[in-house]
């Protein structure tokens, strides 16, 4: 008889459970996994490299595109980073948008993650629940931005726009009915404000309701609890960072540990797991969801007191106001200038970072004092998520795979870059 | 009759009635796969299919009539004989085992009298399409659906087989019209509530059984992209299809003959009610009893996350077996103390 072999399981790139473009090379012994070989680079589109061909703000819907289920918090690294070398000063305004914005962006991917989560471990309905909500919170974007995924929204210097007095509402067509239109439009009667926050009010039930369906599940238990263990010591060994750190029971939070914008005026909690398996994880990122809630709450309050400007006045790097552009000969060469040329950035160095819903997210950039980065460098969390894959798996069997890259949150926008 | 002889007379008779159980059956699996569209649609806060006719009521003619236009592809390297028996092995039990389902006193097209023999026989040959299927498509994949279902089948197998043996202690018969007519009383005397752990685990077997989520390691959309059929295009795709919503319906005929008194009314005996209710046919009963089971099976699909196939293994050899085995010996006790109104008389018959 001959030798009994493993054998090898192409995974992916086309699978369902690939999130993207995941292909894994696996190695089994039957059903269980003996060897996890990452294959990444399917969806590389030289984000790094184009932004060296562009000014400054060209380069921020390249962001958007980066991890593309968390949007405005890609702009938010980059635009710190920007920022940062400038030395400029955002308008507090702004930064309670940005914070609120980070946060509904935070809920945004977390609900997909869930969704997708839920799914590949193979309970269908939480992805069609969490895209119900996901749903209102892209009105959001649309609302202050115009663009449902692909914002651009915030600028070095502030964010784009202050946000507006009305929240859109559906329109009536011979598709949907009354009814449909009332329920739909519903809480959309108010100002943008009043919108988020009648969606925090709401969503805490939405998130007790994905509870009951998976919390106390034996079958999502057994599915979860003891697989892709990762111990604190190896989860930093292997730049963990994000909840796939606290799952692991270290409390390391950007948000705290550096705080930017106004995070350190906030009150919220970080919630931390204790055994490192994918069920703690998937505690950690509900209870997120929950915090980011909160801050969203006290991001609307602040905001509804506090009126004022969304931009800094420093026309030599923000955009003049259109108002005076009409009349003053100075603010139109400004207005033009920065549209064309943009600013330059004095020589130097600078990296940022901001708490990204799946981790520590930054950008680097090296200036040589022209209007375009000499080198954009993007420290993205996934990647080093999934380059504990092998060690999340081994010994697993092929449906622990599938678990663990839901909980490992990979989206190919940034790994790949 | 007509001048022809004896044999073929009862032939053709025969074939008349399989075409009056199996049509009615395959449109049944069509208006099953549109049920399930639908109900699961509005667990899930959507709305289903509503295009195809109204309110999407053609939809699975549509589905059906595009899959027989599909090309069917026979992959490289595939054992192409077996590629294509393999569906065959899989409709032919599922439709074979209705032989002795009666639908109603005396309706039934083989009275048989080793009739849950039969079916214990036919619903474990179905496993070997799918095996066959895995194996004939030259696929890893296809492969690994194949070994799961190959080691889910035998182990349900067992435990269903057990529970079908309390049925058959409890009912003195093998004869599927027996066992209703045993059953006969109220919707209390049905076998559901002294057999109630072997009636859970029947049903959850048979959902095992036919691959349905929680269960459905074998095809398991996430982890081995379609398992055992992930090559089949096409009518070939559509046979495995078919099979499985057959077997589905089969399973809650099943269930509801053994353990919920097949076409015997729940409101036999009670005052008023059964008399206001005599004139129903037993179909009717059975029928609303299988739509019941058959809802289980769609809710439990849009609720619960899928078993790890090790999982699935440890369920059915360490919960369901000591339950059923459990179980025997405590009806093994009730017939000699002649329990009523379910046991008493069983030792004597």
């Amino acid at each position: 008889m001959s030798e009994v072999k493993n054998f090898t399981l192409n995974f992916g790139p086309q699978h369902p459970a690939a999130h993207g473009v995941l292909r894994l090379i696996l190695e089994m012994d039957g059903e269980t996994i003996e060897r996890a070989d990452p294959h990444i680079g399917l969806l590389h589109r030289a984000t790094e490299k184009l932004a060296e061909q562009r000014i400054y703000n060209q380069s921020i819907p390249y962001m958007d595109r980066l991890d593309y289920v968390s949007m405005m918090c890609n702009e938010h690294a980059y635009v710190m980073t920007i920022e940062k070398m400038l030395k400029l000063e955002v308008p507090e305004r702004a930064q309670y948008i940005r914070v609120m914005f980070d946060e509904i962006t935070r809920i945004l991917n977390h609900l997909m993650w869930l969704g997708t989560h839920a799914l590949d471990v193979g309970a269908m309905t939480v992805f069609l629940y969490c895209f119900r909500e996901r749903e209102d919170l892209m009105d959001l974007y649309e609302a202050v931005s115009g663009a449902r995924m692909h914002a651009a929204y915030y600028r070095p210097g502030g964010v784009y726009r202050d946000l507006p007095d009305v929240m859109p509402k559906y329109k009536p067509n011979r598709w949907r009915s009354e009814k449909d239109l009332k329920r739909q439009n519903e809480g959309r009667d108010g100002s943008v404000l009043d919108f988020i926050e009648n969606f925090t009010e709401r969503f805490p039930g939405l998130i007790d309701e994905y509870e009951t369906l998976l919390t106390d599940n034996r079958i999502w238990k057994q599915r979860t609890v003891d697989i892709g263990v990762i111990p604190p010591d190896l989860a930093k060994q292997l730049g963990f960072t994000g909840p796939m750190i606290r799952g692991s029971g270290i409390a390391w939070d950007l948000r705290r540990k550096q705080p930017y914008e106004v995070y350190d005026k906030l009150d919220f909690d970080i919630p931390v797991g204790v055994n490192g398996d994918c069920y703690d994880r998937y505690l950690v990122r509900m209870a997120e969801m929950r915090e980011s809630n909160r801050i969203i709450k006290q991001c609307v309050d602040w905001l509804r007191e506090n009126p004022g400007l969304v931009m800094a006045a420093d026309q030599k790097v923000a955009p003049p106001p259109r108002a005076e552009m009409k009349e003053g000969m100075e603010s139109l060469i400004h207005h033009f200038k920065y549209f064309t040329e943009g600013y330059s950035i004095p020589e130097g160095e600078a990296y940022a970072a901001v708490e990204h819903p799946k981790g520590e997210f930054g950008t680097y950039i090296l200036s040589d004092g022209a209007n375009k980065p000499y080198r954009l460098k993007i420290r993205a969390p996934g990647f080093a998520h999934l380059s504990a894959m092998d060690d999340m798996v081994k010994g697993h069997m092929l449906a622990d795979v599938v678990a663990v890259i839901g909980t490992m949150d990979v989206v190919f926008g940034e790994i790949d870059r | 009759m007509f001048g022809l002889p004896e044999d073929l007379i009862t032939v053709i008779w025969t074939l008349i009635k399989i075409v009056v159980i199996v049509a009615p059956l395959m449109l049944g699996v069509a208006y099953l796969t549109y049920a399930e569209r639908k109900i699961i649609g509005y667990m899930q806060v959507r709305i289903g299919p509503n295009r195809v006719g109204p309110k999407g009521w053609l939809q699975p003619i549509a589905d059906a009539l595009k899959l027989m236009f599909k090309e069917i592809i026979l992959p490289t390297g595939a054992n192409k004989m077996l590629f294509v028996v393999a569906p065959v092995l899989s409709i032919a039990p599922a439709l074979a085992a209705w032989a002795v389902i009666p639908f109603d006193d005396g309706l039934v097209l083989s009275n048989l009298d080793a009739g849950l023999l039969y079916i214990l026989a036919l619903t474990s040959v179905g496993v070997y399409g799918v095996i066959i299927a895995g194996w004939a498509s030259n696929s890893k994949y296809a492969f690994l659906g194949a070994l799961r279902s190959a080691a889910q089948v035998v182990s349900y197998e067992i435990a269903m087989g057990f529970a079908l043996v309390g049925v058959l202690m409890a009912a003195g018969s093998l004869n599927l019209g027996d066992i209703v007519r045993a059953q006969e009383g109220g919707f209390l005397n049905w076998y559901w509530l002294p057999l109630f752990p072997l009636f859970i685990v029947y049903f959850l077997s048979g959902v095992a059984e036919t691959n349905r989520a929680p269960f459905d390691v074998a095809e398991g959309e996430s982890e081995i992209v379609a398992g055992f059929h992930v090559e089949y295009s096409g009518m070939t795709f559509a046979i495995f299809f078919l099979a499985e919503y057959a077997n589905m319906i089969l399973i809650a005929a099943l269930a509801s003959v053994l353990f919920l008194g097949g076409w015997l009314s729940p409101f036999a005996g009670v005052p008023l009610l059964g008399d206001m209710t005599a004139w129903v046919p037993g179909l009717f009963w059975l029928l609303m009893k299988m739509s019941i089971f058959l809802f289980f099976f769609l809710w439990f699909r849009a609720t619960f996350p899928r078993y790890r196939y090790d999982q699935i293994m440890r369920l059915g050899w360490k919960a369901f077996l000591p339950v059923t085995i459990f179980w025997l010996f405590v009806e093994g006790i009730a017939i000699y103390a002649e329990i009523g109104p379910w046991f008493d008389g069983v030792l004597g018959a």
